[in-house]
């Protein structure tokens, strides 16, 4: 399948590639679902113009799993990307490494950008929540997405980085610009800690790929500590079901009413409804609505739903005292370096790693394997970390 | 057995905010379908809310008035369900932490005062409008409508009669009105109201199966189906032919009776959460401060007001209806004018154009300082009388400035107006018959000259002092 599902012959400036989840106006947006196929928006995503406006150039729209909620988009309705070996091959870093686009802007809402850098040899920043605008984002996980920046060095990322993000009164969560301002200055990351319970269900292959990178930070002068703890696990039940929650609800809108896909078999709305969403959502994403749906009954409110936002205090004050200790934490970014075949529970299962820094909305850089987490607004240090390492073991 | 009826209420009411609750469309009644409309208030994936200030403003105005307590951190929440008129498949709405609750209002019955108790007051946007198209059978869907910010005012149900209902719906339309929140008018749907109502045995304390009627939009229909269905329901229980259900049923008005929706709500689970999109909105001293200076005092102490000052009762009362008049009328007195003096203006000519304009007292167009004006020209003799329901006129038209519009028009009385003159004596002039029958005692030959120079002059001048020109120019020959 094609990287791109809609490409720009005629790039001017610096080519930066779009996932399928940003609007353009321009181009079609599909977010990877056949219910969205052809879908033109009326308006560009904030960054869009963000971009153009600084002299770069759109190289079109990248194929993403469905609502990007996979493992390295299998599940888009465009087909997915292989290598000669079957592997999976996510089309967000193909997009630099076979289509010679500088960067590509990538929707993190389940981790998907994150493994795609770090089992590719790029880096990718998913900055602090709330600085860079969500207006124009297929929305799927408002509380916890963030549009991110992937580049072949961490420079290409924070140069990109620092043109995306910025306040925008069109997104009310748009944090104020001083305090987006303050990420420039953040303090140099020194010591991090290793989370050795995420250590173990790596393949081997994954977990030499790790501590290679871990070797890279240790040869240039960070201290690393690997420490257990038993709370950051716990950010993968909460995640999943803050996540599907708000998908189910965000993706409600899709109804086959309005605009999107329409079954041509029904005899009133109702069918209308179930058919059109029926053909059109695949089995990842059905799952999640079902899941979505049942947290957030009157039942389960309470027990599950509200859980998981209580959950979400609980790690994010963790996360504060962990960082009174570290200046970061790393994680691997997957279980393994290559996937072939995968099924609903494997997105479920990848989350393990990817939602700690997704719940709470913190700054991660992913490379080489791994992923550091660092506290809010260290986005440019997560990156000058990752500059250290490069030209050295991060492969 | 004797029965008591149990009603509480849940009132719809359309906020006077101007634009949209999340997204600057305007929300002006009658416009053409789907004129009203954006990205944003038509569920477009990649829109976000944007919290318009002033509804949270009317909100708080709302919960002052009816005596709640302002919640400091209020939150929106989603509900969510299908239905082609809500275009995100979810209502924005406020579930958890609603911007005013316990509050309570006074209301007169033939018993005396009582107190209906306000449980909660929520902001939520209104969702379209299906409209059926008989001719090809579909079904269309307009969205001006959509995110048009609502409160919506949930009583207790203290409610045990019609006539209470309609009382306590009375009370809340006048303070409301008052305060400007909405213009509550029945019939443009901008008030609405649910009827929740049960029977139960007198002095019991448990609450017997409860029906609901949904967008009840009329006070009479609301009490004829008050009526209706508490005899339904004591029939029910008395008889025992029909089993009472917990339902949503519909009135229909032309008939007189209630019907069962049949509808398939077996779910009905509405799956709330809190929007993670909109930032709870904290109310600061300064903020809740500046919203209760606003607040304007209660209709019955504004009109005790306008009686000391010395207008008669029934005309206090006419002025508090409409916070309008008691603006413009206050504007008025503080330019100067005397307080019976305005209102007279505001009753006669103001009221007798905004009829003929087909403006209700709520739209009228002109300033209390520009009135005042006027009234100020009129008293010391600068425009008569007549002339001045002409500039009023204009000031209604065109927002004119009285003076300015007398001057250039040659209504002021007295002035020395060339052109009059030459008019006047270009008449004279010209009939030389009707000067000679004038001066041979006919006096309706002044009149026929009378009216050619007012058609010469397009009727923009004084009738008595052109009069008198006449007269005098007569005099002359
Ligand atoms: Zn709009």
């Amino acid at each position: 399948m094609a990287v791109f599902t809609v490409k720009n012959e005629n790039v001017q400036g610096k080519a930066v590639a779009l996932d399928d989840l940003i609007l353009t106006k321009d181009y079609p947006t599909a977010a990877g679902s056949k219910m969205l196929e052809g879908f033109m928006s009326l308006f560009d995503a904030e960054v869009v113009p963000r971009l153009q406006n600084a002299g770069y150039g759109i190289a079109g729209k990248v194929n993403v799993g469905e609502f990007s909620l996979d493992v390295l988009g299998e599940t888009s309705h465009f087909g997915a990307n292989r290598d000669q070996n079957g592997n999976l091959v996510s089309a967000l870093s193909e997009s630099i490494k076979t289509e010679n686009a500088f960067a590509c802007l990538c929707t993190d809402s389940n981790g998907t950008p994150r493994r795609a850098a770090a089992l590719s040899g790029l880096c990718y920043i998913k900055p602090t929540y709330a600085t860079v605008s969500r207006y124009g984002l297929v929305a799927c996980v408002c509380s916890g997405e963030t549009v991110g920046v992937m580049a072949k060095t961490a420079d290409g990322c924070a140069e990109i980085l620092s043109v995306i993000a910025g306040h925008d009164d069109k997104d009310g969560t748009s944090l104020p610009q001083n305090m987006i301002d303050s990420a420039k200055n953040a303090d140099p990351i020194c010591k991090v800690a290793v989370i050795s319970s995420f250590m173990n269900g790596l393949s081997a292959d994954m977990s030499e790929k790790v501590n290679a990178s871990l070797a890279s930070l240790r040869a240039n002068g960070i201290e690393i500590e690997e420490i257990d703890d038993s709370v950051l696990p716990l950010a993968q039940p909460a995640w999943n079901t803050l996540s599907a929650a708000e998908l189910c609800n965000n993706i409600s809108r899709f109804d086959g009413v309005k605009y999107g896909y329409r079954t041509a078999n029904y005899k009133n709305i109702e069918e209308l409804y179930t058919n059109s969403r029926t053909e059109a959502f695949g089995l990842l994403t059905k799952m999640q609505l079902l899941y979505g749906s049942e947290v957030l009954s009157t039942e389960n409110y309470m027990p599950v739903y509200d859980k998981a936002l209580r959950m979400r205090r609980v790690l994010c004050a963790h996360f504060s005292e962990l960082f009174a200790s570290y200046d970061a934490i790393v994680l691997p970014a997957c279980s393994q370096t290559a996937y072939v075949e995968t099924d609903t529970d494997t997105a479920y299962n990848e989350s393990l790693y990817t939602a700690p820094a997704s719940i709470c909305g913190l700054p991660v850089a992913a490379f080489g394997g791994i992923q550091i987490i660092g506290k809010a607004f260290s986005d440019y240090a997560l990156l000058s970390l990752v500059k250290k390492t490069e030209g050295g073991a991060a492969q | 057995m004797k029965f008591e009826t149990v009603i509480g209420l849940e009132v719809h009411v359309e906020m006077s905010a101007n634009s949209k609750i999340f997204c600057s469309c305007g929300a002006k009644y009658g416009a053409e379908q789907n004129e009203c409309v954006c990205p944003a208030c038509c569920g477009m994936p990649g829109m976000l809310p944007v919290m318009n200030r002033r509804v949270v403003e009317l909100g708080m105005t709302a919960g002052m008035m009816l005596n709640c307590r302002i919640n400091r951190t209020t939150t929106f929440d989603k509900k969510s369900y299908y239905y082609p008129d809500l275009p995100a498949s979810y209502q924005t709405t406020q579930w958890f932490a609603p911007i005013a609750v316990d509050g309570k209002v006074k209301i007169e019955t033939d018993n005396g005062e009582k107190f209906i108790g306000i449980k909660q007051i929520h902001m939520e946007e209104d969702a379209g409008k299906l409209v059926h198209d008989d001719w090809t059978d579909t079904t269309l869907v307009d969205f001006n409508r959509t995110s048009v910010p609502l409160i919506e005012i949930v009583s207790r149900p203290d409610l045990s009669s019609a006539k209470e209902v309609i009382a306590y719906l009375e009370r809340l339309r006048a303070l409301l009105r008052f305060a400007g929140v909405s213009d509550c008018r029945w019939e443009m749907g901008t008030m609405r109201c649910d009827v929740n109502l049960s029977v139960r045995p007198e002095g019991s304390t448990e609450l017997g199966v409860r029906t609901e009627m949904k967008n009840m939009n009329s006070l009479s229909a609301i009490e004829k189906a008050i009526e209706y269905e508490a005899a339904r329901h004591i029939d029910a229980i008395v008889s025992g032919t029909e089993e009472l259900v917990q339902e949503t049923r519909r009135w229909d008005d032309i008939k007189g009776k209630s019907y069962s929706m049949r509808s398939k709500e077996t779910a009905g689970d509405y799956r709330y959460f809190p929007d993670p999109t909109l930032m709870p909105i904290v109310i600061d001293d300064a903020w809740y401060d500046a919203v209760q200076a606003t607040l304007p005092l209660l209709p019955e102490d504004k009109a005790a007001l306008y009686m000391e000052a010395g207008l008669e009762e029934k005309t206090a009362w006419q002025l508090v209806a409409s916070r309008r008049l008691c603006d413009v009328l206050d504007a008025a007195v503080e330019a100067g004018c005397p307080i019976k003096d305005a209102a007279n203006w505001i009753f006669s000519d103001c009221m007798k154009l905004c009829n003929r304009e087909k403006l209700t007292a709520d739209e009228l167009p002109v300033n209390g300082q520009d009135l005042a004006k006027l009234i100020a020209l009129v008293k010391n003799g600068t425009v008569t009388r007549p002339n001045a329901a002409r500039v009023l006129a204009a000031m209604f038209k065109d927002g004119v400035q009285p003076e300015t519009f007398a001057a250039e028009n040659g209504l002021l009385a007295g002035g020395n107006d060339d052109r009059v003159d030459a008019v006047v004596k270009q008449v004279v002039d010209e009939n030389p018959k009707a000067v000679a029958d004038f001066k041979a005692g006919k006096e309706k030959a002044a009149m026929a000259l009378f009216g050619q120079a007012m058609k010469l002059l397009n009727k923009n001048c004084d009738p008595q002092q052109l009069k008198e020109k006449i007269f005098a120019e007569l005099a002359k020959r």
